[in-house]
């Protein structure tokens, strides 16, 4: 319960102040512009475009800044904007496989049709600081260029399907649910906790799928796939009623190929757990796949006796907006409630002490 | 389109200095297109989540033109809209694609070459190798 109490404006605004004099640290040096943060930045960009559930690189950029880095406050400040524009329709699925890739691995094949193309990763560096960075104006070399090999990039899961040892997904035309415009209901269909875990906390989805790995719900998991690239959108226009073309935007996918023991109705075969985000992320994008492969547990005639399988658990704690929303709540005066706590405590102790007191006697 | 949906509104600008008149129909607009992908990549379509995009539409003479681009650049949705009216004009098309379209598609291209160049780099070539015993 919270009371109205008046005052603090003063307080308040000399707060915020103060806060606008931090962001800007020592005056000395100069101030960070949104494109240096867009530029410099892009894997907190992507990150906050993936939480914040909105794909606008000079926004996130901004958000990042007006949140002093603070991530998950700049993806709520996102969400925030988000809620003030108009929506013009929903986009034809992305095509995938049609990716413009830059980074495309894969764990289950050494060799297999368009190859294991490394991209920008840290992967292999040796995670040791760099203090040539710390330097100004360093020359950088650039990155080599050579020939682009011809031929097609397969999904892995296609090949795999195509021999039969990996499970076809369901593929019909059904209308997707959707969490900005209906709240969550249980059980939760794929597309919904898909957008769900798109959008959810890294560190949570992180975590949950480290647990699935550490035994909790375990089920086996190879990267069948990574890739990371650019995508073009298409969307149908009401008014044209034929799809144009929007842009491109950065995308991470992850393809989880997981033992499946088989059921009545199925042999053993090779199910997939799958990641999907904005920008580059691909331990977002593995801990998802992980994750909706646990989710899956269900639906697949297996045990849920793990945290990662539970649908509620998940799917209602993964949101970090929601939840750093009721966290940090608590911050807010709750004087009345917590003086009727503390009336309640009192009265108990003087019972105690009134009976102590009586035995004591007798 | 698909060219001026990757170009910014400068760029197009600098292509186009002189604007044909027009009529806005809708002025320059932002919202949202809600972007989907798929369960594996294959299966059921589920919201990944939206993305900002920018319309617009325009009357030229007798022709409409739209634009829905990525993004919240107005000018580049006008100039596009523009553009889309435009092109639709036999008379005005072909020199419109010589001087406006081929060289943003060029310099597109030449970028996504480079990326593709700056990938087929990082392409593993695995060596065997020799077995000891």
């Amino acid at each position: 319960m919270y009371v109205a109490v008046k005052g603090g404006e003063r307080a308040i605004s000399a707060a915020h102040a103060w806060l606008d004099e931090t962001r800007r640290g020592d005056p000395a040096l100069p101030e960070l512009t949104v494109a240096q943060i867009e530029q410099q930045m892009p894997l907190a960009v992507d990150r906050v475009m993936a939480e914040g559930s909105c794909h606008d690189r000079f926004l996130a950029a901004l958000a990042i800044k007006q949140a002093k880095g603070d991530l998950i406050e700049a993806a709520f400040l996102l969400r925030a904007y988000r809620t003030t524009l108009p929506r013009f329709g929903v986009s034809d699925p992305l095509e995938t496989d049609a990716m413009r890739i830059r980074r495309r691995i894969s764990a289950t094949y050494k060799d297999l049709p368009g190859g294991q193309v490394l991209g920008p990763t840290y992967d292999y560096t040796h995670r040791l600081l760099d203090f040539a960075l710390a330097a100004e104006g360093a020359e950088r070399a650039e990155a080599p260029q050579s020939e682009v090999p011809a031929g097609a990039v397969p999904r892995v899961t296609e090949l795999l399907a195509r021999e039969g040892l990996m499970q076809r997904e369901e593929a019909t035309d059904a209308e997707p649910g959707d969490l900005t415009r209906e709240p969550l209901a249980f059980p939760a269909a794929r597309p919904v906790r898909l957008q769900n875990l798109a959008r959810g906390d890294e560190g949570f989805l992180l975590a949950l799928g480290y647990s699935t790995q550490r035994g909790y719900g375990g089920n086996h998991p190879f990267v069948g796939e990574v890739r990371v690239g650019h995508v073009t959108v298409e969307f149908t226009p009401p008014e044209l009623g034929f799809p144009i073309e929007l842009g491109e935007i950065g995308i991470t996918e992850c393809q989880m190929v997981n033992q499946f023991k088989g059921s009545r109705t199925e042999p053993p075969q090779f199910t997939r757990g799958y990641g999907l985000t904005f920008g580059h992320g691909e331990r977002r994008a593995m801990s998802m796949a992980l994750v909706d492969r646990a989710l899956r547990a269900t639906e697949l005639g297996e045990d849920v006796t793990a945290p990662a399988q539970d649908h509620e658990f998940v799917l209602y704690h993964s949101d970090n907006i929601e939840a750093t929303g009721f966290v940090e709540h608590l911050k807010l005066p709750h004087y009345v409630d917590f003086q009727s706590e503390l009336e309640n405590l009192r009265t108990i102790r003087a019972a105690l002490a009134r009976e102590a007191m009586q035995e004591a006697a007798e | 389109m698909a060219v001026l949906a990757r170009a910014s509104g400068e760029e197009i600008a600098a292509l186009m200095p002189k604007l044909p008149a027009h009529e806005r129909l809708r002025a320059p607009e932002t919202g949202l297109v809600m972007v989907r992908g798929r369960a594996g990549g294959d299966g059921n379509a589920f919201n990944l989540g939206e993305m900002t995009v920018t319309r617009c539409a325009v009357r030229l003479g007798e022709t409409v033109g739209h634009a829905y681009v990525a993004g919240r650049d107005k000018r580049q949705a006008e100039l596009a809209a523009v553009l889309d009216a435009a092109l639709q004009d036999p008379a005005r098309r072909d020199a419109l694609m010589a001087s406006v379209i081929a060289p943003l598609e060029t310099r597109q291209n030449a970028a996504r070459e480079a990326d593709a160049r700056r990938a087929a780099a990082t392409k593993v070539e695995f060596l065997a190798m020799q077995t000891t015993r």
